[in-house]
C-alpha cells in the first residue's frame, strides 16, 4: 500500500509531534504572506476615488471577517465529526479553534466599527449583517463557555459540537445579508459570478492579507491543539515519553 | 506610492485613528494570542515534567528504604 495512512493521524499520539513539525512553516508562510499583503496595501494599493485612505481598513477587515466564518465551519466540521465518529481528536481540533475564531470575530467587528464611523456616520446599526456577525461572536464564546462549564471533557466536546452544529444556519445568513435585506454594508468585494469589483492591487492586498490570517490561525491554533493534546492526555504513557 | 513624507503617511489622510485603530487591534491581538497559546503549552509541558521528576524522586525514595 502507498496510501499515507491518514487515521494514523487522527491519535493525539501522532498529530502532537506532526503539529509542533508544522506550525513553524505555518508562521513562516503567515509573515511572507503578511509582509507582501502590508506592502501592498499601505505601498501600492492607490487612494480610494470615494473614501480616501480610510478604505484601507478593508484590508484588515476582510480577511478578519472570512476567517471569523471560515474558522466556524471547520470547528463546526471537526465538532461533528466527533459527534458521529467519537474520535478523540475532533473535539480538541474543535476547542483550539474557537478562540481563535472569537478573536478573528471580534477584529472584524472592531474594524468595522472603526470603518462605519468615519464612512457612515455611525459606529453600529443594528442590520442584517452587524448583528448575524455579532451573533456569531456569542456563538464563539457560547461554545467556549459551555466547554469550560462541563467538567469531563468528552461529554463537553458532546454538548460543544451540537451548539457548534445548531449555530451553522448563522454562517449562510452573515453571508447573504447583504443580498437579502437592506442594509448600510457595502455587497461583497469579491464574487466567484463576476469580475470583482475594485482595483486590482486592492484585490491582491486583501487576498495576501486573507492568507496571512490565514496561515496565522493554522500556526495559533495548532500550537492550542498541542496544548489541549497534553491536558488531556497527561496520564497517559506517551505524554511521558513527548514530554522527555 | 502615494506618500509624500512620512507624516503623511502616519496620517492617513485624516483618517489616521481610524486606520491606525483598526491595524493596531489586529496587531495587539495576533501578538497576544499566540504567546498566550505557546505559555499554555509550556506550562502544561512544565506540569508533566514536574510530576514526572515527582514520581521518580519517589521511587528513589522507596527503593532507599528498603
Amino acid at each position: 500500500m502507498n496510501l499515507i495512512n491518514w487515521f494514523k493521524f487522527a491519535s493525539p499520539q501522532s498529530f502532537y509531534p506532526l503539529a509542533g513539525k508544522m506550525i513553524p512553516w505555518f508562521w513562516a508562510l503567515a509573515t511572507v504572506f503578511g509582509a507582501a499583503g502590508l506592502w501592498l496595501s499601505f505601498f501600492v494599493a492607490p487612494t480610494d476615488a470615494q473614501q480616501g485612505e480610510g478604505y484601507r481598513i478593508i484590508f484588515v477587515h476582510v480577511p478578519a471577517s472570512w476567517l471569523s466564518m471560515f474558522i466556524y465551519l471547520i470547528m463546526a466540521a471537526w465538532a461533528g465529526l466527533g459527534l458521529a465518529l467519537n474520535t478523540r481528536l475532533s473535539g480538541m481540533m474543535a476547542q483550539s479553534l474557537a478562540p481563535t475564531g472569537a478573536l478573528m470575530a471580534l477584529l472584524s467587528l472592531w474594524t468595522g466599527a472603526l470603518w462605519g464611523k468615519p464612512m457612515w456616520g455611525t459606529w453600529w446599526v443594528w442590520d442584517a449583517r452587524l448583528t448575524s456577525e455579532l451573533i456569531l461572536f456569542f456563538l464563539y464564546i457560547g461554545f467556549i463557555a459551555l466547554q469550560a462549564a462541563i467538567d469531563d471533557p468528552r461529554r463537553a466536546d458532546k454538548a460543544g459540537a451540537i451548539l457548534a452544529l445548531v449555530g451553522v444556519v448563522n454562517i449562510p445568513i452573515i453571508y447573504f445579508s447583504v443580498k437579502w435585506w437592506n442594509t448600510l454594508h457595502q455587497g461583497s468585494s469579491v464574487s466567484l459570478t463576476k469580475s470583482p469589483s475594485m482595483a486590482q492591487t486592492m484585490l491582491w492586498g486583501m487576498l495576501l492579507m486573507a492568507l496571512c490570517f490565514w496561515m496565522y490561525s493554522i500556526a495559533v491554533a495548532l500550537t492550542r491543539a498541542r496544548a489541549i493534546i497534553l491536558e488531556r492526555e497527561r496520564h497517559t504513557e506517551w505524554v511521558k515519553h513527548a514530554v522527555e | 506610492m502615494q506618500w509624500n513624507s512620512i507624516g503623511e503617511f502616519f496620517a492617513m489622510g485624516g483618517y489616521a485613528f481610524y486606520v491606525w485603530g483598526s491595524f493596531g487591534a489586529c496587531l495587539l491581538l495576533m501578538v497576544a494570542e499566540p504567546i498566550l497559546a505557546r505559555r499554555r503549552l509550556n506550562e502544561v509541558r512544565a506540569g508533566i515534567a514536574r510530576a514526572l521528576l515527582a514520581d521518580s524522586l519517589a521511587d528513589e525514595l522507596d527503593n532507599g528504604s528498603q
